[in-house]
């Protein structure tokens, strides 16, 4: 185990030469868009009444008359202290504002992950085992309309059917407005917070408006991740080990769940990441359509106001949340699989 | 056998043009023998008939309003029903389908040459230039796609222009990376060393030689990304980013209809299927191109 771990270490160590060299680069991006904008930073700040004198004071304390490359230098030291700016909106640190709003984000994405795993991984493997059957159909079927089908559209035809129409679950937002700002925010994952303050009736109502946004975006992880589980099955077993276990008279369910599938989930924790990053993409539209307080909606409302500080911080944001998981899914395939250990 | 498929099929067809054709004959014939793949054929198939034949097929314009007229269900009258300014759905579909088509068709044109100029050119210089093109390509797929595409909007300005752009920006680093791995293989092998002994200058080379043999995984990549390109277009028309008002852009007609959705379910409901459509047509295209065109991958 302690072997493990050092050689973790020193895989990070490698992996940070080129996750700074990517960082950077990042960072790079978001400020050209910030200084391509049509919108004059000076104005935001001091407002279209200014004087002249007050203009250019302000342009120079906000460093836009020094060369492109210092003006990236500063935003680059800044950034790493963790300053994105001010909100021009909510006049309140873009940081701080990204804080209050990414646990719901956090909350959506995992409960959907959650829902995506537990019911792909085995649909996948069923599929794999009965190849060409029903089952296999169905999970295809599912995979092809989940890559086809626009996300904020099937949001919004559930909200149809299930909340106008049906009326099982609750409307858009994360509670009702009786039960708002009655929990204190600990984690700003609510359903832990009411767990917490033992306030159960806010925890159902929680879930019932969580439930219908994380199983439209848990349906779209479900339809990638049966499709690798799949074909990763497929793969396993065909080898001969599986043969082995045959021969030697081990049970058909034993060779399925324990010896494929314990090979297969060290391919599969890659996709489970991946589907993850994917997932906070799709957070965007469908934080749109369920008026879900999360980073996506904060960075769609913040474009519509023109507060780029916002904008670009949310997008260093994700950006960096997604780099986080890429490079963790490579270290754990590393670490899980045994034939990468030299 | 009949001359032309005795022409198609020659052992030792005569010019490139017949080896060209012969080769294209039988990877349809490959592509016969898949149903879903003719399916997502016919599917893609309809929606250009669609956009050549619009003013054709249109019941009525895709802008008159009739506000006596509105939100009125389908019916013989109007086939998908109309929206909130009585216009009808089913002529905003079709007039909208150039919309999609001509995004689809626009960032394909500029990202296929895009990402076949900077992969073949890191592949077959490697050395600094390799890794420069490729920490780049790196930083851009580093960024979710909407989110990316996303920002560039919220600094172009939002309309359909600045959408095809900002999606092309983000969409290119995928087809730099296959271009890259094909010509480094490419460029190891013996008629690349016999092009160099004679003279051959490198632009020659990629131009001649590496980039006709990059283009079918790149065709396969750009068939199975356009439903992702469409599903970005549409999320952007969504938020308001993209197509404009009162442009027939499917994305933007569903953002309209989300405000009547809860009672008048057609607004929103029907250009969802025209998308879901559409982009269903290309994925199965692509996969059964996928097995035609590229055996390695299957």
């Amino acid at each position: 185990m302690r072997g493990s771990l050092g050689r973790a270490g020193s895989l990070v160590g490698r992996e940070l030469g080129t996750l700074a060299m990517t960082l950077v680069g990042l960072l790079l991006v978001t400020f050209l868009i910030g200084r391509v904008v049509p919108i004059d930073p000076v104005l935001a700040v001091a407002g279209d009444r200014a004087s002249p004198e007050v203009y250019e004071r302000v342009r120079l304390e906000l460093g836009l008359d020094l060369p492109l490359w210092q003006q990236f230098g500063i935003y680059l030291g800044k950034v790493l202290q963790g300053d994105f700016g001010t909100s021009v909106i909510t006049s309140r640190p873009v940081l701080e504002d990204i804080a209050r709003f990414f646990p719901a984000t956090i909350e959506l994405a995992t409960v959907a992950t959650v829902m995506g795993v537990l019911l792909g991984v085995p649909l996948g493997v069923v599929a794999a085992v009965r190849q060409g059957t029903l089952v296999d159909q169905v999970a295809r079927l599912l995979g092809l309309v989940g890559y086809s089908v626009p996300v904020f559209w099937l949001g919004l035809m559930g909200l149809v059917l299930f909340y106008a129409d049906l009326g099982w679950v609750a409307g858009p937002g994360r509670l009702d407005i009786y039960f708002e700002d009655i929990v204190e925010p600990l984690t700003g994952v609510i359903l832990i917070d009411a767990a917490i303050a033992g306030e159960w009736d806010l925890w159902h109502n929680a879930l019932s408006h969580l439930i219908l946004p994380a199983a439209i975006l848990g349906y779209f992880s479900l339809a990638y991740i049966s499709r690798m589980t799949r074909s990763f099955m497929i793969e396993q077993l065909r080898q001969e080990y599986v043969t082995t276990a045959r021969v030697k008279g081990v049970s058909e369910l034993r060779i399925i769940w324990r010896h494929a599938l314990g090979n297969v989930m060290v391919p599969l924790v890659t996709v489970i990441a991946l589907s993850y990053g994917s997932l906070l993409e799709g957070a965007v539209l469908t934080e749109t359509v369920f008026a879900w307080p999360g980073l996506g909606r904060y960075i769609t409302d913040s474009l519509f106001n023109a507060d780029m500080n916002a904008v670009l911080g949310g997008t260093v944001v994700v950006g960096c949340v997604f780099i986080a998981l890429n490079l963790l899914s490579d270290i754990l395939y590393r670490i899980l699989d045994p034939r990468t250990r030299a | 056998m009949t001359g032309l498929r005795a022409w198609l099929l020659a052992e030792a067809p005569r010019s490139s043009f017949q080896a060209r054709a012969g080769r294209a004959w039988l990877a349809w014939l490959a592509l016969r023998r898949n149903p879903l793949a003719l399916v997502g054929l016919a599917i893609v198939a309809c929606l250009v008939l669609v956009a050549l034949l619009a003013p054709w097929l249109a019941t009525h314009s895709p802008y008159d309003q009739n506000l006596e007229a509105r939100l009125l269900p389908p019916s013989p009258a109007h086939w998908l029903g109309t929206d909130e300014l009585g216009r009808d759905l089913y002529s905003r579909l079709v007039w909208g389908s150039r919309i999609t088509l001509g995004i689809v068709g626009l960032v394909a044109v500029i990202v296929g040459p895009l990402g076949l100029v900077v992969g073949t050119l890191a592949g077959y210089a490697g050395g600094w230039t390799d890794a420069v093109l490729m920490r780049l390509t790196d930083v851009f797929l580093a960024f979710p796609r909407l989110i990316l595409a996303l920002a560039f909007v919220a600094a172009l300005g939002p309309g359909i222009e600045n959408a095809v752009i900002a999606i092309a920006i983000t969409a290119w680093p995928p087809y730099a990376r296959i271009a890259r791995a094909e010509t480094i293989t490419i460029r190891g092998s013996d008629f690349i060393a016999a092009a160099v002994v004679q003279g051959a200058s490198p632009l020659r080379i990629i131009r001649g030689h590496v980039v006709p043999l990059c283009l079918s995984s790149l065709i396969v990549r750009l068939t199975l990304d356009m439903a992702g390109i469409i599903l970005t277009a549409a999320g952007l028309g969504f938020l308001g980013l993209g197509a404009q008002p009162p442009m027939p852009e499917w994305g933007a007609m569903i953002s309209t209809g989300r405000q009547y959705v809860l009672d008048y379910w057609w607004v929103a409901a029907m250009p969802g299927l025209a998308i879901a459509a559409v982009s269903l047509g290309f994925n199965l295209l692509g996969d059964g191109l996928r097995d035609v065109l590229d055996p390695r991958q299957r």
